[in-house]
């Protein structure tokens, strides 16, 4: 049974939905997860793996162990919730690229080596790029093109990094590298950290994201940030840089989150901001950390999921997500206004809710590792996240004042996904021990005790009432249509810029050049004009007619002689 | 667009907002009261200040708000920016 490796059920998939298409293909969509995620839970244990051989490199395609395992579930479920929210989809090219981009997934996550792991890899950014194209307008298409460069960069230093890495070691096996591995560690640290939205190298996501489908954005929140994250804790968990890194991810975009007007947008700068706590969990690298950080991951993709795909229902109906021209909502959509708000509960990690019990083991870990002024950046952030997802979300697009937009409720398919998502939700935050069971590495943890309940229910109680205070002070700033300045503004407007202007005065010194050599010349003319010599008759500037009269004379002359020689011979 | 006949919703009626404003008002107050009665695990010293995660929280959100604003003036361009 376990020769199979689960992601070939995803591109079975993937190809079938290209034949098939109403209620079959429908099924086919909402019945591979469910297989896959079967499969994966009674057919793989832990130490199964599968190897093969290509060009005499022995390779693994299929490595498990808990913490791939954990990985796989997650895609599974994320697959499942994301094929119910795109059932109504007819475009066919969106259904064969979801599909295969969660196949990638879990066969990134099960790659046990690293060739293996970087042709996942780029079939994720291949498949992936395909969900913002498919959007169609002329931003998707670039934002896609830009989205891609930036994936594809990500796959080149992921092989350089592998080759350089065997070069060293022997070995492609892909477990713990580093990097103190030198230039193969940092090669394939940036790899990870591209797919991971590092500062400076997150703008593909911020960019690309709110750009994509209605659907697409739904599995994209998914997949490639947590296959990176998943990479890091496998191949660099304990590296005190992460925790530098993983910092700086959770607090700089809720700055941007605050004031930027598109709501997708905002839960992509909120994503990243998610994303610093698992970093975060996986530089500090003790058992609790790291164990905290795969959970974040996995309690992520479900409220992050469920945040996306009810931003999505508003845009569906709406055909626009921008807070400033939304409000009141909640009036014509109720279900959808409920379930994002489970989700804005989930990830602000309100006790009873997923984010909580999977949020405070990162900073827990941070605690026990006597961390101080991390753990206060950090609780900062957590503020935060309630500030900009939490209250900010749902208040804009569905409560604040009433833009007069009255529309339906989501579609069926919808409203099924999002409540799966949120059943899940609160699943975890109540009964989180069955998360836990999941956990790679063993440890006694429990989040429900009073001095965990009261500080976050306190923390974010008083987030909110920043909020109310400032609005009601006039201090909170409005939803305005605008684009704020992040990283992408080097290479979207000042290399462009930069090159453009280059050009330009190249071009004029160019003129320059020439109107100088030209004026010289004239003046040398005009000064020998007027000198004696100009009176004799060969030193006159002859007329092009004459010109050409000789050289024509020239060519009979030669023309003649060829075949004066070739009547001689 | 509202229509006379258009269903009057609950926050549509502004004693139901400050229904709601009161009752959180009063578990915020609650929160601290019961911060002073319980007693919390301190991990760092700075716990020690008593409801000093209702002040940092409330604190950290003003702070937050305040600088994303001045960023505006600096970061913030028309909404064409990049397709000029």
């Amino acid at each position: 049974m376990s020769e199979l490796p689960p992601f070939l059920l995803f591109f079975a998939a993937a190809l079938l939905s290209a034949f098939t298409r109403g209620l079959p293909r429908q099924l086919i969509l909402l019945a591979t997860p469910v297989v896959a995620g079967l499969y994966l839970w009674q057919g793989i244990s832990p130490g199964t793996d599968i190897a093969y051989s290509v060009m005499g490199y022995e390779l693994q395609i299929l490595r498990a162990d808990k913490l791939s395992l954990l990985f796989g579930y997650l895609f599974c479920i994320a697959g499942f919730f994301g094929a119910i929210y795109a059932l109504h989809v007819k475009d066919t090219k969106q259904h064969i690229a979801g599909m295969t981009y969660a196949g990638s997934a879990l066969g990134a996550v099960f790659a046990g080596d690293l060739i293996t792991l970087f042709i996942f890899w780029e079939l994720l950014a291949i498949s992936s790029v395909f969900l913002i194209w498919a959007r169609g307008t002329e931003r998707a298409l670039k934002a896609g093109m830009r989205y891609l460069v930036y994936q594809v960069l990500s796959g080149v230093l992921l092989l350089a990094g592998a080759l350089v890495f065997y070069h060293q070691t022997g070995t492609l096996e892909f477990n713990h590298i580093g990097l103190e591995a030198g230039v193969a560690g940092w090669l394939i640290f940036i790899a990870f950290g591209i797919k991971c939205a590092f500062p400076f190298l997150h703008t593909w996501l911020t960019d690309g994201y709110p750009e994509a489908t209605v659907t697409g954005t739904v599995f994209l929140s998914a997949f490639t940030t947590k296959v990176a994250v998943y990479s890091l804790a496998r191949g660099f968990a304990g590296e005190e840089i992460l925790v530098y890194i993983g910092v700086t991810m959770a607090c700089f975009p809720i700055f941007y989150a605050v004031i930027e007007n598109d709501l997708r947008r905002v839960l992509a700068y909120s994503l990243i901001n998610q994303v610093g706590f698992m970093v975060t969990g996986v530089g500090i690298g003790t058992a609790l950390a790291l164990n905290g950080a795969v959970a974040h991951a996995f309690s992520d993709v479900i409220f992050k999921g469920l945040l996306f795909m009810s931003m999505g229902a508003v845009l569906y109906r709406v055909g626009n997500i921008n807070g400033s021209d939304l409000g009141g909502l909640y009036k014509s959509m109720p279900k959808t206004t409920a379930l994002c708000v489970v989700g804005a509960l989930s990830i602000s990690a309100f006790p009873l809710f997923s984010g909580f019990v999977s949020k405070s083991m990162v900073m827990t870990a941070l605690m026990q590792e006597n961390h101080g002024y991390f753990w206060l950046l950090m609780l900062f952030a957590s503020a935060g996240v309630f500030h900009h997802a939490g209250i900010k979300i749902p208040y804009f697009a569905f409560f604040h004042h009433d833009s007069g937009i009255r529309t339906q409720e989501a579609p069926t398919n919808m409203l099924v996904a999002m409540s799966v998502a949120a059943f899940l939700c609160l699943f975890i935050g109540m009964q989180p021990q069955y998360l836990y069971a999941l956990l790679p590495w063993e440890v006694d943890y429990w989040p429900y005790d009073l001095t965990h309940v009261l500080a976050q229910t306190q923390l974010l109680f008083f987030s909110a009432l920043a909020f109310v205070w400032l609005n009601k002070q006039g201090l909170y700033p409005p939803e305005l249509h605008s684009v704020n300045l992040d990283a992408e503004w080097f290479y979207r407007r000042l290399i462009p810029a930069g090159t453009h202007r280059t050009v330009n005065i190249l071009a004029r010194a160019k003129t320059s050049v020439v109107t100088t050599v030209t004026n010289q010349i004239q003046g040398a003319q005009k000064q020998f004009d007027k000198s004696p010599l100009a009176k004799y008759h060969l030193s006159e500037s002859w007329p092009t007619g004459s010109m050409v009269f000789w050289i024509s004379m020239i060519l009979a002359f030669l023309l003649l002689d060829i075949f004066s020689l070739g009547l001689l011979a | 667009m509202s229509d006379e006949k258009e269903k009057i919703h609950i926050f549509d009626r502004q004693e139901n907002v400050d229904r709601l404003l009161k009752g959180f008002y009063a578990i915020c107050v609650l929160l601290v009261v019961l911060d002073l009665i319980l007693h919390r695990h301190i991990g760092f010293v700075w716990e020690k200040l008593p409801a000093f995660y209702a002040i940092y929280g409330f604190v950290a959100c003003v702070l937050l708000v305040v600088i994303a604003k001045k960023m505006r003036n600096v970061l913030m361009r028309g909404e064409d920016y990049y397709d000029e």
